[in-house]
């Protein structure tokens, strides 16, 4: 750690006096910040049901009723439901046509003794900690793009955004052939600079972090865009101010970007563990039961897929899913406690 | 702390897609009442999965609607990596296509799973001869003493090899009754390193693979009855053995190599002189410019049992819950008959079940030595499968890849895949 505040202080350290000591990213703004959460906006506007307003509001109700409808009977229909029903299902023993038998418990008792199960688990949780380092490639081509006066900023922007639009699928199949052990464009490349590449995607010590970096690079447009227009919404005056107090560029973006769009952060940082605890087309383009490393690839979604619909077993399958879900509410509550340590609401 | 919350419940459900998944598909059924032929033209959809063959397909539809002006026939073309998962959501929820293309590993799934309707009938009215067909086809789509398929083709497994790779070492091209030395010194001399060409390849793979080298070994995959595993005799070992020495030796690219290009590729780029293949290869291979004279195939190579190669093909059957059973049984009854099979021929696409008509494949592409694939049924065995034969392929494949990559060795890799596979078999009961 210490190395690493060194560097940012010899970073902004050439503009002259460095802001408020050498504290940390964050801690300078905190103080100015009044007290998260609490904005008075809301409480005004429970005054207004008051008892003349009530036909209009009963009205109101109504129409609210109608919009919310037809979203609530697709969140019933296609998520509830489904949730319920694989909930029953993984109490049962479910033939792959239908017909089921009720287990109770044994499904879950049987996750237990499954070691190629915790093995996918710690994959996907390996997977997961590499997806998030995207997260900090994203914030810096985003602080980036945002430099005021920069050509061609729409140009960078479509061929950042590009991947999000084209289907995994696809960049997982062009991918594969980059990565060719034998004739791929990514060893070609090293070769020239004296570096014999491996089987990327079938070396059993890189094929993870090989698709990892795919999965980062396909998610890399959704999250530069919104950190794009997190920090256009940074009110100016602040980089004004530190401007006066003679702050860098790198000091502004460490002690006012960083901070105001804290809340962008951690929004992005849920959705990319979510994405990444779910990781499956990448896995099943990429990889497959015949290639060496799918032990170290495959994810826990893969393996649901693989014992339900491969192996016939979905009873099973239902249960392993209901792991997944709890996995990934516990490990998204688990960030919604920490975000109180470092996410700053304005 | 209000916008974050909204943030939260939508982050949270993401996940339940994935639940939904788990969801989809529930009820059983399989009426079997008698055809009740329909008065009205009707329509009736055709799912198959080889697009290779669409041409071949559309024929013989257009020709069955010719001489039955009522029924239409759609076919609908999904891609084999997707047919099955398809296919089994669609029958769970009632809505198969009325007669689809069947295999070997799945029609004992769907047979015992009352998904398939029983062909006694069928065969009865369109008086189809059942001996016109390869017998050990007919016994794979026989589930409890019940026809449920009509042998559409068969395929069994030949040795492509490349032509100038053998001339460029002057070597002779291998004859029809070479024997597994033969093979193996052949690859061993056909390695060049330097050049980046490999003799042979040893893939992973079980039909174009060890479901022949084990039985011309004298063991077997899986028994007769479809409940004990083969894997753990010393005639297995031996067909395993005969691929695991060809990777260890660098007479075949490695699992990794083999991994990210495939060695069908390799071949086709003249990076692999000799590839196991099934006659389905016959016609990739004929409609390739430079592919065309270049190469040619061989019958497999004669083990310490002699020369077997494993058959397999595909049935035509019928989803028990057809609303149109009796277009269904005519449209069956047709494409089991002699007339459908000569189309199949002429189109070269695969070789067609129906007994008498292989000439017309085997002539159809007369630059390709296909009579090896044809007499080769006379020793063949019967594809490997059981009730639920994808819960072993999947401990195979897992297994296998680890021996292959030396990650174990191949006696205790293979004991292993014996003791798991049968517990697999015992679930099935």
């Amino acid at each position: 750690m210490a190395g690493v505040l060194t560097d940012r202080e010899q970073a902004s350290g050439s503009v002259g006096a460095t802001a408020p000591g050498g504290a940390p990213w964050g801690s300078g703004s905190r103080g100015d910040t009044p007290a998260p959460g609490r904005r008075p906006g809301r409480s005004g506007r429970s005054g207004g049901a008051g008892r003349g307003m009530s036909r209009m509001r009963r009205n109101d109700l109504f129409w609210a009723a109608v919009f919310i409808l037809p979203t609530l009977l697709g969140l019933v229909v296609f998520y509830l439901w489904p949730v319920v029903r694989t909930l029953l299902i993984s109490f049962t023993e479910t033939g792959p046509f239908g017909g089921s038998e009720f287990v109770g418990l044994a499904n879950y008792g049987a996750l237990f003794g499954d070691a190629r199960l915790w093995e996918t688990m710690l994959n996907t949780l390996k997977f997961t900690v590499v997806a998030l380092l995207g997260i900090p490639v994203a914030l810096v081509v985003a602080a980036l793009l945002s430099t005021e006066g920069l050509r061609g900023v729409r140009i960078y922007r479509v061929l950042y955004f590009l991947p999000v639009v084209t289907m995994p699928a696809a960049v997982g199949l062009i991918w594969r052939t980059l990565y060719n052990g034998d004739v791929g464009v990514i060893n070609a490349l090293l070769g020239l600079v004296g570096v014999e590449g491996t089987n990327w995607l079938s070396n059993p010590a890189t094929a993870l972090y090989a698709i990892a970096a795919v999965g980062i690079w396909l998610s890399l447009g959704t999250q530069i865009v919104i950190f794009l227009a997190a920090i256009q919404g940074v009110p100016k005056d602040l980089y004004e101010a530190a401007a006066l107090d003679g702050a860098g560029r790198i000091r502004q973006f460490w002690s006012i970007t960083l901070p105001q769009i804290s809340p962008s952060v951690f929004f992005i940082s849920v959705l990319a563990v979510i994405g990444a605890l779910q990781t499956f087309d990448l896995i099943f383009v990429m990889t497959g039961p015949t290639n060496p490393a799918y032990p170290q690839t495959e994810t826990i979604v893969a393996q649901f897929y693989q014992r339900g619909f491969v192996e016939n077993q979905q009873g099973y399958a239902a249960a392993i899913a209901l792991v997944i879900l709890v996995v990934i509410v516990a490990v998204t509550a688990l960030q919604f406690r920490l975000q109180k340590k470092w996410v700053h609401y304005v | 702390m209000r916008r974050t919350s909204t943030l939260a419940a939508t982050a949270v459900l993401t996940p339940l897609l994935v639940l939904g998944l788990a969801a989809c598909g529930q009820s059983t059924g399989g009426a079997t009442a008698d055809a009740q032929p329909e008065s009205g033209p009707v329509t009736i959809s055709y799912g198959i999965w080889d697009k290779n063959q669409m041409p071949a397909m559309q024929k013989i539809a257009d020709e069955f609607h010719a001489a039955n002006p009522n029924v239409t026939v759609k076919i609908q073309v999904t891609p084999f990596k997707q047919y099955f998962t398809t296919l089994q959501t669609a029958a769970a929820g009632g809505g198969a296509p009325d007669v689809f293309w069947m295999n070997g590993p799945n029609v004992k799934l769907y047979a015992a799973n009352q998904q398939l309707l029983p062909l006694d009938q069928t065969i009865s009215r369109a008086k189809l001869d059942l001996a016109k067909y390869p017998e050990a086809l007919v016994d794979l789509y026989t589930y409890d003493g019940k026809r449920y398929g009509i042998p559409k083709d068969f395929d069994t497994i030949g040795v492509w090899y490349n032509k100038a790779l053998f001339d460029a070492k002057k070597l002779a091209y291998p004859k029809d009754d070479w024997t597994w030395a033969d093979f193996q010194s052949a690859a061993r001399t056909l390695t060049d390193k330097t050049k980046g060409v490999y003799g042979a390849a040893a893939p992973v793979e079980d039909q174009a693979g060890f479901y022949d080298t084990i039985p011309s070994a004298g063991g077997q995959v899986i028994d007769a009855a479809g409940t004990k595993s083969g894997f753990d005799s010393p005639e297995a070992l031996q067909g395993i053995e005969f691929w695991t020495s060809l990777v260890k030796d660098g007479a075949s690219p490695t699992v990794q190599q083999m991994t990210d290009t495939s060695p069908g590729d390799m071949f086709k780029a003249g990076k692999v002189a000799m590839y196991w293949n099934g006659s389905w290869a016959a016609v990739e291979y004929n409609g390739v410019p430079e592919l065309k004279d270049a190469v040619n195939v061989a019958p497999v190579p004669a083990g310490p049992k002699g020369q077997v190669s494993v058959i397999h093909g595909l049935g035509n059957v019928i989803y028990a819950k057809t609303k149109h059973q009796d277009a269904a049984q005519k449209f069956v009854g047709f494409l089991g008959g002699e007339r459908a099979a000569q189309i199949q021929a002429d189109a070269g696409a695969v070789i067609p079940a129906y007994e008498g008509t292989q000439e017309a494949w085997v002539r159809a592409m007369p630059q390709f030595n296909l009579k090896a694939y044809v007499d080769e049924v006379a020793t063949a065995v019967p594809y490997p499968a059981s009730k639920n034969t994808k819960a072993w392929t999947t401990l195979q494949t897992d297994l296998l890849t680890k021996v292959w990559n030396g990650e174990v060795d191949a006696a205790t890799g293979l004991k292993d895949l014996a003791t798991q596979m049968n517990a697999a078999l015992a679930k099935e009961k």
